[in-house]
């Protein structure tokens, strides 16, 4: 996975409020074979409409998105998150999120950042017109007008993030506890190690 | 910790623990993965991103059945017929070389071994009591059925197992099921899960695993135990145990990846200390007395939505809980039912024997049993037989049940998830009934507006026969 430190660019002004996994990749797309590709189908009800902000050229291939309240609320489907990685977002600023959507965001490398309405009504004005940065080593949030918002964000998963290590990679850091565990096993209960290498 | 008496659960949890993290979590390790179509895709996909392969790829088992037609495979040539949505076959197709390329055995549509997971599993011997078995599918509690620890993962845990062969979690509570007493005659398997469920709630069970206690599971078949515990999930538990014993190592006994000579001897040597210690506590206890049970059925659009065949469809108004009267009434509405009315004047149009609830030998048994000489009422437009797997389609053609379903009017199918779900073609009809022995009446299960009653493979076939609901002991 790709770490990520800062997140600079352009950010779609969504503002939306309790914006489900439905709205973020709905149901017909779930019978897919890849992560990839899901961003075409990304918000699709709400791109019916031609003045929607994903579309406006200013804002292609933007790594940000402003949101309202409780965003990922709904399914546990992880293509939202495969979805919103597919346009190109990094990042997702929004007053709150729904546990199951930050952890799939988490997992595959999306920064999840929680700031009070009032920061979010300000990043919206921001992102009208100009780019905003997140500076993840120092938790901040900030505007080319001196704007400077603080968040907060679970250490281990600021270091993951950071380090760009996703939960598989860490498992595998524990790969002589994992080895350790198979030769005992092979030892005392060989036939739990055999599986379908066991063929007739 | 050795001293002090453990539950089942208990022994396989610690017989499996890797490493603990100081937050708690386990990191345990998985001795048997099943993958099919669904779930995997993006799990092998992230695997080629990040370059990494799978840790033990005899340990995992893959093969096709949800999205899987049912109706002929192959052409008269011997030719594979294309499946037509092209959705499913692009999921069946990244399967079918995800498997080889990342050296994981594969088990085809035309092949004989190929079949529903859930029944693949115990059925090669691949399941094994007191393993940890997990697949990307919330019915891996079926495998409990012969002591193993078995449960549903998501797609990011299938790929975590693919590279790691272990998982993070937390272990759960405990829950004793102890069904006390004998089950009348013309009972079955099937009938005691629903009624458990409808005992409990969906939600009885959250949190915890549960273990089957009681006479009634010594007594009963290996496969009557996979049939309980398949359904733990819908009682809200992640897993579903019964103890492993000598019905248990007789069935595994010979079967292709059941271990053999000198790791039999000392594998059942070791089975045969899986089972609860005297004065181990559970942190749940809930007893059931068996000779209450009555061949079960379900009225609603939830799996605790159960009633005995000779009882009425209920009123809203008779439950305590505000929320659960309006869950009732939506319920009916879903199903076009009036409070009052007699179950077993309930008509069907449908009837489904299949699923990895209901699609083993001894399910097929039973409902031929029923149909033997008897032929489907007119009423009853579809009727279909779906075996669990090709080696159980090919046993019950060896003892002529193939026969006796055709010449009662039922359709003999190939073996795959079938309706058990809206995936594949063999869906019901909106606002149709359908008399299924699968494990979930949930709205739009079986299809949008389809109308679903559980029941037990003999009740099945019992109402493939009257075109009603109907207790099976009135046909005899
Ligand atoms: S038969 Fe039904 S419950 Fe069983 S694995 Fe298939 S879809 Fe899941």
């Amino acid at each position: 996975m790709d770490p990520v430190r800062e997140v600079e660019g352009r950010a779609y002004p969504f503002g939306l409020k309790n914006v489900d996994t439905d709205i973020i990749i709905p149901a017909h797309w779930l019978k897919t074979i890849s992560r990839e590709g899901l961003g075409e189908g990304a918000f699709e009800a709400l791109r019916k409409d031609e003045n929607n902000v994903f579309d406006r050229p200013e804002f292609a291939g933007a790594p940000i998105i402003v949101a309202g309240d409780n965003f990922g609320c709904g399914s546990s489907r992880e293509h939202a998150a495969w979805a919103l990685l597919d346009m190109g977002v990094k990042a997702v600023i929004a007053p709150s999120f729904s546990d199951i959507f930050s952890g799939n965001a988490f997992k595959n490398g999306i920064l999840t950042v929680a700031l009070p309405q009032a920061a979010i009504d300000r990043l919206m004005e921001v992102a009208e017109t100009d780019p905003i940065s997140i500076d993840l080593e120092n938790q901040t949030v900030t505007t080319p007008f001196q704007d400077r918002f603080t968040f907060e964000i679970d250490p281990f998963r600021k270091h993951c993030l950071m380090e760009g290590l996703d939960e598989v990679g860490l498992t595998l850091e524990r790969d002589s506890a994992i080895a350790g565990y198979e030769a005992r096993q092979t030892g005392e209960m060989p036939w739990y190690a055999k599986g379908t290498a066991l063929s007739a | 910790m050795a001293s002090r008496p453990r539950t089942l659960y208990e022994k396989i949890w610690d017989g499996h623990l890797v490493e603990r993290r100081e937050d708690g979590t386990c990191l345990i390790y998985i001795d048997r993965h099943l993958v099919h179509e669904v779930t995997s895709p993006q799990a092998f996909e992230a695997l080629r991103i990040s370059g990494r392969k799978v840790r033990r790829p005899e340990l995992t088992l893959a093969v096709p059945d949800h999205n899987l037609p049912t109706t002929a495979r192959l052409d008269e040539k011997g030719h594979r017929i294309p499946i037509a949505d092209p959705q499913s076959a692009q999921q069946l197709a990244a399967l079918e070389s995800n498997a080889p390329e990342f050296g994981i055995r594969y088990f085809g549509a035309t092949d004989i071994h190929q079949g529903i997971v859930h029944v693949v599993g115990p059925e090669l011997g691949f399941s094994l009591p007191g393993a940890t078995i997990v697949c990307g599918d919330s019915h891996t509690s079926c495998h409990g059925g012969i002591g193993a620890l078995a449960f549903g993962i998501g797609t990011s845990e299938v790929e975590h197992v693919l590279a790691s062969q272990t998982l993070l979690l937390t272990q759960s509570k405990t829950m004793e099921v102890r069904v006390e007493g004998e089950l009348s005659p013309g009972v079955t398997p099937k009938d005691l899960i629903l009624h458990i469920i409808g005992t409990i709630g969906t939600a009885g069970g959250t949190g915890h695993v549960i273990e089957y206690r009681g006479k009634v599971f010594e007594e009963m078949s290996i496969e009557g135990r996979l049939t309980v515990c398949n359904m733990s999930i819908e009682g809200g538990a992640r897993a579903g145990l019964i103890a492993p014993d000598e019905k248990t190592f007789a069935y595994l006994k010979g079967r292709e990846y059941a271990p053999k000579g000198e790791d039999w001897d000392r594998a059942v040597a070791y089975w045969k200390t899986l089972k609860t210690d005297e004065g181990a506590s559970f942190d749940k206890s809930v007893v059931i007395d068996a000779s209450t049970v009555e061949p079960t059925v379900t009225w609603g659009t939830s799996p605790e939505d159960t009633v005995s065949i000779g009882g009425k469809v209920p009123a809203p108004e008779s439950f305590a809980d505000p929320s659960k009267q309006k869950a009732a009434q939506a319920s009916l509405d879903y199903m076009g039912l009036q409070p009052g009315q007699n179950m077993s004047d309930i008509e069907v149009q449908n009837v489904f024997i299949g699923s990895c609830t209901n699609s083993r030998i001894e399910d097929l048994r039973a409902a031929a049993a029923v149909l033997k000489g008897r032929s489907k009422a007119p009423g009853v437009k579809w009727a279909i037989v779906v075996p669990g797997s090709g080696l159980v389609k090919q046993q019950a053609e060896e003892e002529g049940l193939d026969k006796v379903f055709i010449e009662a009017g039922l359709e003999w199918r190939e073996p795959g998830c079938s309706a058990c779900l809206g995936m594949n073609p063999d869906k019901v009809p909106p606002e149709e009934r359908c008399a299924s022995t699968s494990n979930r009446n949930f709205v739009g299960r079986q299809g949008p507006g389809a109308r679903t009653h559980l029941v037990s493979p003999a009740m099945a076939a019992a109402a493939a026969v009257t075109g009603k609901l109907t207790d099976v002991r009135d046909l005899s």
